[in-house]
């Protein structure tokens, strides 16, 4: 049977499936067994008690769905003292996704957070409807490097970093985070978008901007992650439109070492459990012994080409 | 270069990609085909399947639909044979529904519904609609036989303090479907209901049998003669109040209405709950998008409809 663990740094994970930052909490545990996952992500906490954006905060598009719910959430005193323990009462390591405006929080909220049962910190620095200078700092190089740099120096933690896909070249911010100190990348975050009601000519959502969450983002984060992993020596965990095992595998074969899934498991409660179990399936029938064996191995050096095509570009 | 010529073995050479690099030989099977992928909710319960996590609160399920009849104009009543752990619904949860398609474009939400009632005799589960939104319209076409997948049960639903020996329900439009299985719950405790039913016109009055079948005072108040405008309502309540017909009030599908009760109830010191809906996505307390306002001890709240709702302290409600 495949071994389906992977190593994000000192980090084990039993498999490479964990769901993506805001679209899971412990509560979930209602539905399937959490002991399951290859991680908890806990959603994206601030330092001051948030209330988030107006209501609505979801509307369909004609492929997905556009969101944009503001990080509600008790603030960091309160995560730690009431949520962190309702994570703790499960085995995968908890990935805990922090936001801020200022990388001087950023960095005091990394330290913060540094407490025994906190694994993982994930430097949300991508919140699509935050300003680039207040806290979407993953839309420019000197940003990053400043806040994940400032962050290192406050916690030994493994740090992951999530990244945006709406800054324009992913690779030189990529490359930024890791020599600022990431332990992982993180790809990506939602799509900033727009979805403007023709009855009465107003925005679909209450903050007018959302981002978009959708299978349709698969191809596009697949060809980031691919071009990124060229690039970086640290893991990445790809995120977008994961909806089965077979695109788990598709990332993988791009560069990632595990997958982050959101929309999938608002379709399907389950999704997460069958999409272990069927990668599990997968791996067994073509005799796969461990998963990571497929962490890169696109094969994109021996395509077969179209010689007469070649020839007469060439001619 | 190009070759001067184009002949032969020549040009056959220049026309050849060489290999970037060799490759080592693949230690497993890339070449079988692509399986459909038939097993996308695998994990999904249907009838008689073994749960592998019995400790599940809510489960997904995929139901077998027995009828979905249209009931009058504007309603369908859907009837679905479930695994037996989706019969422990009770009144005023909901399950997220997963709709087809009306239109061969994608629905890409789930769907919230609360209950209308739970056979357990037969294992069945029954929702009242009104085909409107996408997902409700695609709902309309499932014909007996389909699968329907379902989510559940979710939320908290209504409550009936020991005490309390005559309720008083008030619902209008589909809002009636969310509160018939509390009259049923009541019916069980021995508490009295008087259902107060509001619609459009008389075509359109949800339930009345099934309020009335179940023991229950109903008065039907419509806007095709008039009776439902608020005044008549409260002239309805206070009378009910002055028979001491109300120790608790309940109501479901209208803003006017919560704000009549709520108002009453204060006034006469009636306890009293209400259940509300909103645009919902994960239904696990996770993403935060079905959020309504609340004021508790003068101090604005927000609170999920998925997880502390869909039944709430009706005096905390803002309405909407």
């Amino acid at each position: 049977m495949v071994d389906l663990s992977v190593n994000i740094g000192a980090i084990t994970l039993q498999n490479p499936v964990q769901p993506a930052s805001g679209a899971f909490s412990w509560e979930y545990n209602d539905v399937i067994d959490l002991n399951r996952l290859g991680a908890l992500v806990a959603k994206t906490i601030c330092r001051e008690p948030r209330l988030g954006n107006p209501t609505p905060r979801m509307a369909e598009t004609e492929a997905g769905i556009i969101q944009s719910i503001g990080l509600p959430g008790k603030g960091i005193d309160y995560f730690i003292a009431h949520i962190v323990p309702e994570y703790a009462k499960f085995t995968p390591p908890l990935v805990v996704s922090v936001s801020s405006e200022s990388i001087e929080d950023f960095a005091a909220l990394a330290e913060e957070l540094s407490v025994p049962d906190v694994d993982v910190i994930e430097a949300n620095i991508s919140c699509p409807t935050r300003n680039s200078t207040g806290g979407n700092f993953a839309m420019h190089e000197t940003y990053t490097r400043d806040c994940i740099t400032a962050m290192r120096a406050k916690t030994r933690k493994p740090l992951w970093v999530k990244l945006s896909p709406n800054a324009g070249d992913i690779v030189s911010i990529a490359r930024a985070a890791e020599d600022a100190g990431a332990d992982a990348l993180v790809i990506a975050n939602t799509f900033l978008s727009l979805k403007i009601r023709t009855d009465n000519f107003r925005p679909a959502l209450g903050n007018k901007f959302g981002g978009l969450v959708s299978p349709a983002l698969k191809p596009i984060v697949l060809r980031m992650v691919y071009q990124v992993a060229k690039q970086v020596k640290i893991p990445i965990i790809g995120i977008g439109g994961v909806t089965k095992a077979e695109d788990v595998v598709e990332y993988m074969l791009a560069g990632a070492t595990a997958v982050g899934i959101g929309y999938a498991g608002f379709r399907n409660p389950t999704a997460l459990i069958t999409i272990i179990d069927d990668l599990e399936a997968w791996c067994d029938a073509r005799g796969i012994r461990k998963v990571t064996e497929l962490i890169g191995a696109v094969r994109d050096q021996d395509m077969e080409t179209d010689t007469l095509a070649a020839a007469s570009a060439g001619v | 270069m190009a070759p001067d010529r184009l002949d032969g073995a020549k040009f056959r050479a220049f026309c050849t990609v060489p290999k970037l690099t060799q490759l080592p030989a693949i230690p497993y099977k890339i070449d079988m085909p692509v399986d459909p992928n038939t097993n996308y909710t695998n994990s999904a319960l249907r009838v008689g399947d073994v749960d592998p996590y019995p400790q599940r609160l809510v489960g997904e399920f995929i139901g077998t639909v027995v009828a979905n009849p249209a009931v009058n104009d504007e309603y369908r009543h859907i009837v679905l044979k479930v695994h037996a752990h989706a019969l422990q619904a009770y009144a005023g949860q909901m399950f997220h529904l997963l709709c087809p398609s009306p239109d061969g474009a994608e629905v890409w939400m789930r769907r919230p519904m609360s209950v209308y009632r739970v056979d357990k005799a037969k294992g069945q589960i029954e929702f009242l609609y009104k085909a409107e939104g996408r997902g409700t319209r695609g709902m309309a076409l499932l014909k007996p036989g389909d699968d329907f997948n379902i989510a559940g049960p979710l939320g908290h639903g209504f409550t009936l303090e020991p005490s309390w020996r005559h309720i008083v329900v008030l619902g209008r439009g589909v809002g009636l479907a969310t509160l018939a299985p509390l009259s049923q719950l009541a019916a069980e405790h021995k508490v009295g209901v008087a259902a107060i039913l509001s619609a459009r016109n008389a075509g359109v009055v949800m339930s009345r049998d099934l309020f009335e079948g179940l023991g229950a005072k109903t008065v039907t108040v419509l806007d095709s003669d008039g009776s439902s405008a608020v005044e008549n309502v409260e002239k309805i309540l206070e009378g009910l109040i002055a028979e001491n017909q109300a120790d608790a009030f309940f109501t479901c599908g209208s803003n006017r209405l919560l704000k009549l009760m709520q108002r009453l109830g204060k006034k006469h010191n009636i306890p009293g709950q209400v259940a509300m809906e909103q645009i919902m996505v994960c239904g696990f307390g996770a993403c935060y998008v079905c959020v309504r306002t609340f004021e508790v001890d003068g101090k604005r709240v927000l609170r999920r409809v998925c997880r502390e709702g869909p039944v709430f302290n009706m005096q905390e409600a803002v309405g909407w």
